[in-house]
């Protein structure tokens, strides 16, 4: 029995320690919004925040969650200011991908308040956009950290 | 309700109030009975309104990422005077009223198809409504308005709402002639407004296919031989038999199901079964062996190799006066790789057939599961999820087929699920081309030849497999079938590689003696629809090739292009002059004092017209960097601007990857490639802004999901000529190292 905190409640699964987060996220645990991309940690749609940190669901095994807090898509509860900013400037196209972008982009500015475009390209290159929305994703990050530093009215 | 039907897309499928069901314009008047209702009105159906004002709408063409939920909510909106966020949408079963012959999403027609239809659909509601409002109140229904959703009298102060009126206007005569809102008077078309789908999507809570959950639900993943023409011999499954939650392992024609009770199971279980092929017809099909036979082909075809620059490049000579050319392009396989990957869940029950899946042509599943099964299609259900990416991928049948097989042996719900290495290794990829071109400029910079001979299979035996008896009646849909395939791979012999010749067969430059030529060979490799078809290779072949005969001819690219178009290609000119002003491309070629070299194409699909001017910079390794793109485009009446302008970075990123990335490669028929570490894709660092212009247009729309690709490998490469002097007449475009 492994136990951690998804989306701030505690949760247990019975399952072989080698399972990736991912598929106990999916398939134990019925939140779907965490994709399944690649299974090698090269598309990034699987990433989630463990203790805050973004990884890739695919890779990680769940016995690494363990006495840990993991969070998805559905944990930031649609009130994050970059799942407005992204709905704002029409940024999903399919969509696939994007629970993974955002995930990635909120531990970006969590850390980086004021990422440039350099900063944002390089935290946002491991995650991979067939539908081709990537400029629309750095804008809708720089809008966020606008947002956040004050510098707009939200 | 159903159990599936409460899960499914955007819970809206099915509607308990009665109301007002309103459709025309598709091809039969067959009534959708699951979105009829029994109380609605029974013909074909869009649109719905029920008492508790809820407004619904079928969108046949389904929402893989190409913004035609918002697009076909504007129209109709349009006309019923409601906001587009009001509407509810819902990607509707198979059903014959909505097949066009087929009722499948692709050839970027869908608002083109959906225009007229969906506003007609609104405005015929709007009446109705007005109508029995003018019943209700014993008025003229002339003096009525549609306002927010709600019928008003200005005389009387009176209003009602859609929902209050929606069971009376059900009852009203259909009006015949119905006046469209003329475009000054528009509210939505023509606005910019956030994407209908984007808060779903954003909130993880949008359900793709491979989201389908049901309760006890088993998942598989089939192990098949990687090899084209391969077929499997014999497999050893006992290992995988042994490991957790492994349900069972069986063949099913297509190769080895493994079938467990969670996906990651399946997917470790495949891992451990172990299969023999016969690979007899698999040996010697490589990316090798079929340019090899494409260049005997080309050779043959013009009575001689190549003479002058067959190579793939060569530094140009300002010293050579001679004014004719003789080149060869290359085109490889590519593969679509959406991001979703390929997954179907079935379930059989004794009255019914639930398939739950994202793709671009239900009436095909429902078709190949009926097949399958040997269940009649009225009881093969049709769920369409939210596509996570189509580009033609997910216009064929082949894993709803797989998903039957494998649901026929369990006694239980079972999704299938694919992996990336399963994406890539089992594509209907791109096909891989060669062409010659023969071309020469006279004294005066005419062109007085261009001798275009293309090597090319046909996608059509691929696209037939299962798909041959969808429009057959169904009682001798599987007769059909069996001809189809049997036939469909005579039809190149006889008609050449159709599909892949447009954009290349004809041209908008006027050239004195013009001849293209297509030459069928397949390998056996499967090809198909990807993203712009035939116009994602002939727009780089002929927007290159135009390129180097401006420069033979001396002449500036753009100026080059605009004479040969001449007055017959006005839209052509217009696109063309609009990227060049918004580019600035004849005000300064001073982009290169930044080290920046500046290239461009124009080409003409799925009725609209694209023309994009690129900047490169070449770095110390000689690697090309994409750094501007500007984009001008004609695709009539622009619905919703900023959709228009994200398809437009969409399929030029899309260009653009496979302008620069991969290829697949092939050995003994099996792709080379696996998964993103070694077919790369795109990154964001590698995305640069894309500006793009409208020509303004009252045309009814025409295409844009694929527009966009066509022209964006030849404007890079155009670009690379115009920094290097080398000639890129290989995709994916590379520079060689030290030249």
């Amino acid at each position: 029995m492994i136990e951690f905190t998804l989306n701030a409640e505690p949760r247990r699964v019975d399952v072989e320690p080698d399972m990736p987060l991912l598929w106990v996220i999916r398939d134990e645990l019925d939140l779907t919004g965490t994709k399944f991309g690649c299974g090698i940690g090269q598309c990034g749609a699987c990433t989630v925040h463990l203790d805050g940190v973004p990884v890739r669901g695919c890779l990680t095994p769940v016995s690494a969650a363990a006495g840990r807090s993991v969070t998805t898509i559905e944990g930031l509860r649609g009130d994050h200011v970059l799942q407005r900013t992204f709905s704002e400037l029409s940024v999903p196209q399919c969509g696939y991908c994007q629970s993974g972008q955002i995930m990635s982009a909120a531990a970006l500015l969590a850390r980086n308040p004021a990422p440039d475009d350099n900063a944002i390209d390089a935290a946002m290159s491991g995650n991979i956009c067939r539908c081709g929305t990537y400029v629309r994703i750095r804008a809708a990050i720089q809008r966020a950290a606008e947002e956040l530093r004050g510098e707009k009215p939200a | 309700m159903t159990e599936i039907s409460r899960r499914a897309f955007l819970q809206g499928s099915a509607v308990a109030a009665g109301g007002l069901v309103i459709g025309c314009g598709a091809t039969r008047n067959t009534a959708p009975a699951d979105f009829a209702g029994s109380e609605g009105m029974s013909f074909d159906a869009f649109l719905k309104i029920t008492s508790d004002d809820r407004i619904i709408l079928q969108v046949d063409k389904v929402e893989m990422g190409q913004g035609t939920m918002t697009g076909m909510a504007t129209l109709v909106a349009e006309e019923l005077d409601i906001e587009p966020h009001r509407i509810e949408l819902v990607h509707p079963n198979a059903n014959p009223a909505f097949q066009t012959p087929l009722q499948i999403t692709g050839g970027s027609n869908s608002m083109a198809g959906r225009w007229q239809t969906l506003r007609e659909s609104g405005a015929r509601a709007r009446e109705m409504l007005k109508s029995a409002a003018a019943e209700r109140w014993g008025v003229e229904s002339v003096q009525l308005e549609a306002r927010n959703g709600a019928i008003v009298d200005p005389a009387s102060g009176n209003t009602l709402s859609y929902g209050a009126l929606a069971e009376a206007a059900a009852r009203q005569p259909v009006p015949g002639d119905i006046e469209l809102k003329p475009r000054e008077q528009y509210r939505w078309i023509g606005r910019e407004f956030a994407r209908v789908d984007g808060p779903t999507k954003l909130r993880g809570e949008a359900r793709y296919g491979i989201d389908t959950r049901i309760p006890g639900m088993l998942r598989a993943v089939v192990v098949r031989c990687p090899h084209a023409k391969g077929r499997l011999s014999s497999f050893d499954a006992s290992q995988a038999l042994g490991m957790p939650g492994v349900h069972s392992v069986f063949e099913i024609s297509n190769g080895v199901a493994v079938v467990a009770d969670r996906t990651w199971r399946a997917l470790r279980a495949a891992d451990a079964v172990v299969c023999k092929y016969d690979l007899s017809e698999s040996r010697g099909i490589s990316t090798e062996s079929i340019r090899a036979e494409h260049r005997r082909m080309l050779d043959d075809a013009f009575g001689a190799p190549v003479t002058g620059s067959g190579g793939t490049v060569e530094p140009s000579n300002p010293e050579d006066l001679s004014r004719s050319l003789d080149v060869v392009y290359t085109i490889p396989h590519v593969a679509h790789v959406t991001m979703e990957p390929l997954n179907c869940a079935i379930d059989i029950r004794e009255d019914r057939v639930d398939v739950t899946l994202g793709t671009q042509a239900p009436d095909v599943i429902q078709h190949a599961v009926s097949r399958v099964l040997g269940r009649p299609r009225r009881e093969v259900i049709i769920h369409n999820a939210f596509l996570g990416g189509g580009f033609g991928r997910r216009a064929f049948p082949d894993v709803a087929i797989e998903a039957a097989e494998i649901a026929k042996q369990v006694d239980a719900p079972v999704q299938l699920v694919w992996s990336r290495e399963d994406d890539l290794a089992n594509d209907y990829y791109r096909p891989a081309t060669t062409h010659r071109i023969r071309g020469e400029v006279d004294a005066d910079g005419n062109v007085a030849r261009w001798d275009h001979r293309m090597v090319a299979p046909s996608l059509i035996p691929y696209m037939a497999k299962g798909m041959g008896g969808v429009l057959a009646p169904e009682w001798m849909a599987g007769a059909v079938d069996a001809v189809a395939e049997s036939v469909a791979g005579l039809v190149p012999r006889l008609i050449g590689p159709i599909l892949a010749t447009e954009g290349a067969s004809e041209l908008p430059y006027r050239v004195e003696k013009h001849r293209f030529d297509d030459l069928f060979h397949d390998p056996g490799i499967p090809v198909g629809i990807w993203r712009s078809v035939g116009h994602s290779h002939n727009g780089f072949v002929v927007e290159s090739f135009v390129d180097e005969l401006a420069h033979q001819a001396g002449r500036d690219p753009a100026a080059f292009r605009r004479d040969l178009l001449g007055d017959d290609h006005p839209r052509h000119r217009a696109v063309l002059d609009l990227a060049l002003e918004t580019s600035g491309w004849s005000t300064s070629q001073s982009a290169s004092d930044e080290g920046r070299h500046r290239g461009l194409a124009v080409h003409e699909s799925f009725n609209s017209v694209v023309a994009q001017v690129v900047e490169v910079r070449i770095d110390d390794d000689r690697e090309i960097h994409v750094e501007r793109i500007v984009c001008a485009v004609d695709c009539g009446t622009v619905v919703n601007p900023d959709i228009v302008r994200a398809q437009m970075e969409g399929g030029i990123f899309y260009g653009l990857t496979a302008a620069l990335k991969g290829p697949i490669t092939f050995e003994n028929g099996a792709a080379q490639q696996s998964n993103f570490h070694d077919y790369e894709m795109l990154r964001m660092r590698e995305a640069p802004r894309v500006e793009v212009a409208f020509v303004d247009s009252d045309a009814p729309p025409t295409g844009v999901g694929e527009p966009g690709t066509p022209p964006i490998a030849a404007a890079v490469a155009n670009a690379v000529f115009a920094a290097t002097g080398e000639r890129l007449r290989d995709l994916p475009l590379r520079l060689p190292k030290n030249a």
